[in-house]
Parts: C-alpha cells; structure tokens; sequence
C-alpha cells in the first residue's frame, strides 16, 4: 500500500508532448524561478538596449527639430526606411496571434509552453511599429489627426483611405492582442502572486490577477471567453495585414497594384514573426534552462510552419515575377525588371536568397531540431522579411511613373539609429517581460499534463479512484489513443 | 462566500476531489465550489454547473461594432460630403473593413466585460477570500458553506482531503 504522491503509478504518467515534465509541482517551480532578480548580465545587456534605445531617440529627436528631410526620403521616394520598419514589424506580431490563437482553435498539441512567449512578442512588436507611422510624420505631434474625434471644425477623416483603414486595424490589433495576453496570464500570475514573497511583485501580481483564485466559476467562465477571444483573433490576424497591404495594393504604383498582396503579406508575416519567435525562444530557453519546456518536438513544429509560409511566400514572388511577365503590361514588366535586375537588384536577392532558398534547408529533419542551425536560420529570414518590404516599397517608388522623375534613395543614419532603436525598444519591453511576469503558461501547460492521481488503495472510494487513475492513464494527458 | 462560513478541504489530487464532490451531491449537499490549478474536466463534469453565458457577450458586443463601424463612416460622411470623382458618399465597400474591425474590437471588449461581470472578477486587491496557496500550484480546494458544513467535513476526511479545516482565519487568504 503506496501513499500520498510520487507512487509509481503517478511518476508513469507523462505528457506526450513533455516528457520531462513530472508533475504540476515541476511548473510552478520551474516557470516561477524566472520570476526573480536577475544577474549582473541581464543588466548588462539591459543597458546595451537601453544604449541604443538612448541612439535611436536622439536619432527622432534630431528629425523632429530639424525636419523630415534628415531622413532620406525624397520625391517621389516618400515612403523609406520608415514604412519598410512598420510593416516589418506589423508582420513579426502575427505569429504570436497565430500561435496563441489559431494552434489554440486547432488543439496543437505542443503551443501551451511556447505561446506566452509569442503573445508578448506580438503586443510588444505592435507597439514597436505602432511608432512608425508617427515617426514618418514630418510634425507627430498631430499625428491625432488620424483618428475620428468630435472636433469644432466637423472635420473627419477620410474613410475611404487605406491609411484610415491601418489606423483601425493595427488599433484593434494592439487593444485587442494585449486583452488577450493580460486576460490569458491571470491565473498564471495568480500563481505567481501565490508563490512571491517580494513585497513590490506581490503589490503588482495581486494587482493584475484582480483576485483570481481558480474556482469552478471563474474557470468555467475563463475558459469560454479564451475560447470566443482566440475565435476573434484568428480573422482578426489575417485582416491586419491584409489592411496594412492594401495601402499598397489599392494605389496604381507599378509592382503594388496586384490582387495577390492580401495572402502574399498574411504568408510573410507569419513566416517573419514565427522566425522570430524562434530567435526569441532559443537564447531563452539556453539562459533559464527551460529544456524541458521547449523540446525538439516544438521546433521540429516551428521549423515545419516555417518551411511552409516560407513556401506560401517564394510561391507569392514567383507569381509576381510570372504575372508582370505574362500580363505583357510594360509597367508591370519594367518594375519588376527593375526589381531583380535595376539598381537595387542587391536587395532583392538578399530577399530571395533569404526568404526563398535558405529556408529549404528546413525540409532535413536533422536541421529542424538543431538548435544553433534554426537559429542562424531564422536571422537569415529576420533579415529577408526586412528587406522583403524595402524591395516592395523603395523599388517601386524610385521607379515610378515618369523617368524623368526616377530617383535613389538610400536611408540616412537617422533613419538607420531609429530602425536599430526599434529592436532596443522591442527586447527592452521582452527583457523586462521575462523578468516581471510569467514567461511560459503555468495553467495551459498544466491542462496538457496528468493531473495529480492518488495511486493509492483506499476503502470504499477505491474502485472510483482507481477508475480515475486507469482513465488518466489509456486516455493519455492529451486525449491521445 | 467572501465571509468564512463554511469548510474547506485540501486535496492532493484529481480524484478524490471528484469523489468527494460525488459524495457531496448524493447527500444532497449542492453548494459547492471547487478550486483547481488548471481547469478540468471530471471537476466540471461532477459539479453540475451551467453552461457559460459569456458568449451572449460576445455577440451582442460583436453586431454593436458592426453596427458602429458602418454608422461612423456614413454620418461623418454625411457631416462634410466630399464627393471624389462622383462616387457614392456612403461608400459600402471601404466601410466593411471599418465594421469588420470595431466587430472584432466590441466584441472582444465585451467578452471580457462579460467574464469579469460572471466571475466577479476583479476583487478588490488585499481582499480576505477563500483560498490557498497552494490551490494555483498542485493542489485542488473544495468549499462547503452554510449550515450542513460539519457534515461537509466529514466526507471530506473519509475521502483523503489531506486539511479540512474550518476556522474563518484559516479559510482565507489575503489576495
């Protein structure tokens, strides 16, 4: 007769997905132990961001007190570096949705550990180019004007521009992905609450648990709402970046005016954001030892939904290429002429040999769960996706409609400070992330585990608890088999 | 149940828990809330409680979006007509993206609207209610108010509740 937990019968029950996972114990220890003062090299690389957050606002102010023309733009290059940085960063945010969202309506067995991280990822990207547009105004401190606010002159704003259109969707996109992630966390940082004894994180988790406790009411209430906000923010996700390629698709610029920018921009943006959610995870799971948590099975995963937007986008520049060529419509051609051939042919062969080819070598299975190779991998494709936007944008406006009018652009140092101020602004929110709040699902994981069984020979409630245990058992911590 | 008034039992896992829930509502004990670290499903089967209503939320905030993102574009059109190359004012087309974007965002607002209002959430910070520490770690709760809480207790301990207790100090925990 075996008692309490830690029986045989207990420790056999394992989840499929994390094997190494023994016990719901095991995740609050492990997730939790994030949740303290950091080392002097957390510090240390918290400075070096700050450092460059520090540049890349000097770098704005400069433009603010001097004008727009410090950056590079010119006529009729009137979107740059700038517009190129939004929707890089539009397109990192998806797959954080796509993770927490989309694999939650399609029960993937193998996000509840990583899409914590990827939902961070996602709010703290849409903040990142949530600056841009503003950025690129030449005066941001009007940059309200963009939104429909009673005023004493009835002036709105036009509804019928794409721009206005941006404006609501990456609005709704923020509000929206950070409910999800704040409402989400609140029973992991009711966990948290539970656990600190730090006075200042006890203050702030109680605060933003708003007295959680895991009763019957709350999670049956808690897990519908999960369920109906995870079903509005998988369309949600496809029409932010279908609205953000129609401020290019619906003007009449050459190499813009096509039909196909919709799907083409939702494929690039998961592409870039799931690599970059891969960059993000694996220094993490290096430096707190999450090994257990992030398995090769998730990055075989990751590293399949890679190679297949990856496809869904070297498909999407193919049709592009053919279509100019097949439409016999001499803009069309000349642009995309221009674009692998013209002045900035470079560019666009770092985007197809980084958006296109690289990303075959995800087809060895070997690659897709080796760590240092995904990460180099994914930098190739952070680096491709970047410069995926700047072909779209720069080649077709330097190349315009009327020769005489055809410019170069090259992005000056402000504009280059601000785009690597970006990055400090985003991992600065993630460093912090890590450190504050719960990085890595304790509930959701604890869903996919067996729950605790007791193993032991009782009289009377014997059989019922033996047939819980049996079931916990066949049926596998997942529903399997 | 914020005034400690009933029993709470302390379980190490699953099973008991349900048993004791089963126990509870043979003998005609109803009243019980549950408390778990991860939602599951043999507790929620076992205890018996309604379908959520959040989902009414949902849709009511969702057509409330519809309806403002089509109203917006065509009164403030309305205000300043400014007719480009002799298109329609009210222009259907660009206003179903406006719609389809305030339909997401009413009705996610108002779903969590809605699970604050049934989960009675959020409590006020440093709040005394029933609860353990170790119910958000690997320990499952279950409490018993009112007047039949001794007996409450005893199934509890005939079902391995390893801490039945009673006391109002004990019971709760500042939130």
């Amino acid at each position: 007769m075996t008692r309490g937990r830690g029986t045989d019968m207990a420790r056999i029950i394992r989840s499929e997905t994390h094997p190494d996972i023994a016990s719901y114990g095991d995740v609050n220890r492990d997730v939790l132990k994030l949740l303290a003062r950091p080392g002097r090299g957390y510090f240390i690389i918290l400075g070096v961001v700050l450092a460059v957050l520090a540049l890349g606002a000097a770098a704005w102010a400069t433009q603010v007190v001097l004008g727009i023309g410090m950056s590079g733009l010119t006529n009729p290059i009137g979107w740059g570096a700038y517009i190129t940085t939004f929707v890089f960063w539009v397109g990192i945010a998806h797959s954080g949705t796509l993770i927490s969202a989309v694999l939650y309506l399609f029960r993937a067995r193998w996000r509840q550990s990583i899409y914590r991280a990827a939902e961070a990822m996602t709010v703290f990207a849409v903040l990142t180019a949530g600056l841009f547009p503003i950025i690129h105004l030449g005066r941001p401190w009007i940059f309200y004007y963009l939104l429909p606010y009673p005023n004493q002159r009835l002036l709105w704003p036009n509804f019928r521009g794409p721009l206005l259109w941006d404006v609501f969707a990456v609005g709704t996109y923020l509000t929206v992905s950070a409910t999800f992630f704040l409402v989400g966390m609140i029973p992991d940082i009711a966990a948290a609450r539970d656990a600190t004894t730090v006075p200042w994180r006890k203050k702030l988790y109680s605060l933003m648990a708003f007295g959680w406790r895991g009763t019957d009411t709350e999670w049956r209430h808690f897990t519908r709402a999960y369920l109906l906000l995870a079903a509005l923010a998988t369309p949600l996700v496809l029409s932010v970046h279908s609205v953000v390629s129609w401020d290019f698709a619906v003007s009449i610029v050459p190499g813009w005016h096509t039909t196909i920018f919709a799907p083409y921009f939702v494929a690039g943006a998961i592409f870039s954001g799931l690599a970059m959610v891969l960059t993000i995870v694996i220094p993490m799971r290096k430096i707190f030892s999450l090994e257990a948590y992030f398995t090769d099975r998730h990055f075989d995963a990751m590293a399949k939904m890679v190679l297949v937007t990856g496809m869904v986008v070297f498909y999407a520049y193919m049709t592009e290429f053919f279509i100019a060529w097949y439409s016999v419509e001499t803009p069309e051609r000349a642009a995309f002429w221009n674009r692998a051939f013209g002045s900035y042919w470079w560019a666009t062969w770092i985007m197809l040999i980084c958006n296109g080819i690289i990303p075959m070598l995800l087809w060895w299975r070997q690659i897709r769960t080796s760590i240092p190779a995904l990460f180099v991998i994914t930098i190739f494709i952070n680096i491709g996706m970047w410069f995926e936007r700047f072909v779209i944008i720069v080649t077709s406006l330097a190349r315009e409609y009327e020769p005489w009018q055809w410019r170069t652009y090259n992005p000056s140092w402000v504009e280059m400070a601000i785009l690597a101020g970006s990055f400090a602004w985003f991992f600065m929110f993630f460093l912090i992330f890590i450190r504050v709040l719960p990085a890595v699902s304790v509930a959701e994981l604890k869903e996919v585990l067996p729950a605790p069984v007791s193993g032991r020979d009782r009289d009377g409630g014997g059989g019922r608890g033996g047939a819980y245990s049996h079931g916990a058992i066949t049926r596998g911590p997942e529903g399997s088999a | 149940m914020s005034e400690a008034t009933g029993v709470l039992a302390v379980f190490d896992n699953v099973e008991d828990s349900v048993t004791a829930i089963e126990r509870l509502r043979a003998a005609g004990i109803k009243e019980i809330t549950a408390i778990a670290p991860a939602p599951n499903h043999e507790l929620e089967h076992a205890l018996h409680k309604k379908r959520s209503p959040i989902p009414i939320y949902t849709l009511v905030g969702g057509l409330t979006g519809a309806a403002a993102g089509f109203a917006l574009p065509t009164w403030t059109s309305l205000v300043w007509p400014l007719v480009t190359g002799g298109k329609p004012i009210i222009s259907m087309p660009a206003w179903v993206i406006i719609a389809f974007e305030l339909t997401i965002l009413f009705g996610a607002l108002s779903t969590v609207l809605g699970l604050f209002i049934h989960a009675r959430l959020p409590r006020k910070p440093g709040a005394r209610l029933v609860h353990d520490p170790s119910f958000t770690a690997d320990r499952f709760g279950l409490w018993v108010d009112g007047p039949r809480r001794d007996e409450a207790a005893g199934i509890f301990r005939e079902c391995g509740a390893v801490a039945v207790r009673d006391r109002a100090e004990e019971v709760t925990v500042a939130l």
